[in-house]
């Protein structure tokens, strides 16, 4: 024992026996029984079910179909986050607690500006408490089979998402520049170009690009339910057990991936 | 209350008031008093300095002085309107024509030394105009000029992390030049510099006073500088204005009932100025 015991030592450890505590039973509930993958029978029948995904097919009809489906599932993906991106940013804007111009002083607003925050919030809570696999199963319905319905699901689940991790990224910058800036008659735009934007940019664009990564990912799902591109495909090789189709799929997701992470990483060196 | 303590000493006959203080006092949310029944009245070109203890109330006047922080009793008047009556538009109009140099210059690390200097007139620019600067600057020549007064004009193009904290302090006072306020408002703004630097930065600040004929009010650590550049001190402690008076007026005794008690300035010796200056340098 030291004679300057730490203050904060019990709180630490009340916490971290708690979690564990509180974890138990959710693993419980969840049927968490990983060494049930090991046992004979088990591992034998994944082992069939994968050994048919080899090789992976080269027919030319097929790698034709594919690169279609991929470009159909970038054009998703792309189009689904710049919507959602239009979305996000007024919202993360209002947000922004550190964009407030009525938090000054306090000034006249001071009362309505938490509120108008709270409303943003909650529209950005509904937008993506709702699974894009779920709205684009509804928006299939009116707009019938295709990427439009992956798009428009895209967009209303990741403007939710882009929101909410945006307003939070440029709360947890520096806030000081800003602030002079709105104490200098700057408006809240302004503030936030002149600001926010020189610290937080990296950040920004490498959750965007993180973002734009799943939904490449989302648009597979969301193809099993009929908008198109790669997953769609994918959905017809597994319901015709056609095993070397869908690894040729997955390695082209494999790639997909390995592309947006380099063009993050890519990004982020020039705004470094 | 101590001697003289709203504004004599100062004639102010038909000349525009840039700040009026009455009766204000600040307790901020955690209960604490920042301030007590400060009246202050500056004219229009005038020049303050506010000195004082650490603590002792200079940061929030100088807050309450730029509309960023309500008082909660008393007066404000800034250039002819009371900030907290205002609407949203007119107060942002009102902000625009006050400038103010922090302790620590809030510029962003990674803008480029020409746009943080620009900044200065986002409260004048067109919201076009603005944007469009963020790819071109809009006004080189401007910020060059602002910059060359304090002699970093080689330094335009360079980013700010690239800077030093002095020459970021020189850049944070070119931004202040170039926003042409009426209102100038300094809280500290060279507690962490040498000497030179320190002379250059007041120096300027006080020029574009002159030039322009906006009020300048400025706290200050270190005494002789006040008494050199400022022809009106104004002395804070505990939150009140303890004195208020021409610059050739304020006795070694007035600064060391001033700084008394003091832990970090210690106890002027009674030879006055110079040693209450060198304690109060000290603090940095």
């Amino acid at each position: 024992m030291t004679r300057w015991p730490d203050p904060d030592a019990r709180r630490r450890g009340t916490l971290a026996v708690l979690a564990v505590v509180a974890a138990w039973p959710l693993l419980v509930l969840a049927e968490f029984k990983p060494w049930q993958l090991f046992d004979g029978g088990n591992l034998a029948v994944m082992g069939g079910f994968l050994a048919g995904f080899l090789p992976p097919s080269t027919d030319p009809a097929f790698l034709s179909l594919l690169g279609r489906a991929t470009l159909e599932t970038l054009a998703m993906a792309t189009a689904g986050t710049a919507l959602a991106w239009v979305i996000a940013v007024p919202f993360a804007l209002v947000m922004a607690r550190s964009l407030s111009v009525s938090r000054i002083g306090p000034a006249r607003g001071a009362v309505a500006g938490p509120v108008v925050r709270g409303l943003a919030r909650g529209v950005m809570m509904a937008l993506r408490a709702i699974p894009e696999v779920v709205w684009a199963l509804v928006i299939v319905r009116a707009l019938g089979l295709g990427p439009a319905a992956g798009v428009l699901a895209l967009a209303i689940t990741y403007g939710g998402m882009l929101g909410k991790v945006y307003a939070e990224i440029l709360e947890s910058v520096d806030a000081r520049p800003a602030r002079a800036l709105l104490e200098a008659g700057s408006s809240r735009c302004m503030a936030f170009a002149y600001g926010l934007l020189p610290g937080a940019a990296p950040e920004l664009v490498s959750y965007t690009v993180y973002r734009w990564e799943c939904a490449v990912r989302a648009s597979v799902v969301m193809g099993f339910v009929g908008a198109g591109g790669l997953g769609q495909l994918m959905d017809q090789s597994m319901k015709m057990l056609n095993g070397g189709e869908a690894s040729m799929i997955l390695a082209t997701f494999l790639l997909l991936v390995l592309l947006a992470d380099g063009f993050s990483a890519g990004l982020r060196r020039v705004l470094a | 209350m101590g001697p003289g303590s709203s504004s004599d000493g100062v004639e102010q006959g038909s000349v525009t008031v840039a700040l009026l203080l009455s009766g204000v006092g600040v307790v901020h949310p955690g209960g604490r008093r920042a301030l007590e029944s400060v009246d202050l009245s500056v004219a229009a070109g005038e020049r303050i300095a506010l000195i004082g203890p650490s603590g002792a109330g200079k940061t929030t006047l100088l807050r309450v002085a730029g509309a960023s922080l309500r008082p909660t009793e008393g007066r404000v008047e800034l250039l002819g309107a009371g900030p907290w009556g205002l609407g949203a538009g007119a107060l942002r109009r009102l902000r625009a024509r006050i400038g103010a140099v922090h302790q620590a210059p809030p510029l962003p690390p990674r803008q480029r030394v020409v746009t943080a200097v620009l900044a200065g007139r986002l409260g004048q620019w067109t919201v076009g105009r603005a944007l469009w600067s963020l790819v071109h600057p809009a006004d080189t020549e401007g910020a060059h000029d602002a910059l060359d007064q304090l002699g970093l004009a080689d330094r335009l193009f360079d980013r700010c992390d690239r800077l030093s904290g002095g020459q970021l302090q020189r850049v944070a006072v070119a931004r202040v030049l170039y926003q042409r306020p009426d209102l100038l408002l300094a809280d500290e703004p060279v507690s962490s510099l040498d000497r030179a630097t320190s002379e250059l930065l007041v120096s300027r600040l006080v020029a574009q006073s002159e030039s322009t004929g906006a009020a300048l009010v400025a706290s200050l650590h270190a005494v002789d500088l006040a008494l050199k550049w400022f022809p009106r001190v104004v002395g804070v402690r505990a939150g009140r204005v303890v004195f208020d008076l021409p610059a050739g007026d304020v006795t070694p005794a007035l600064l060391q009932a001033l700084y008394e008690g003091d832990a970090v300035a210690a106890v002027p010796a009674p030879d006055g100025v110079a040693a209450a200056t060198a304690a109060a340098m000290m603090c940095r």
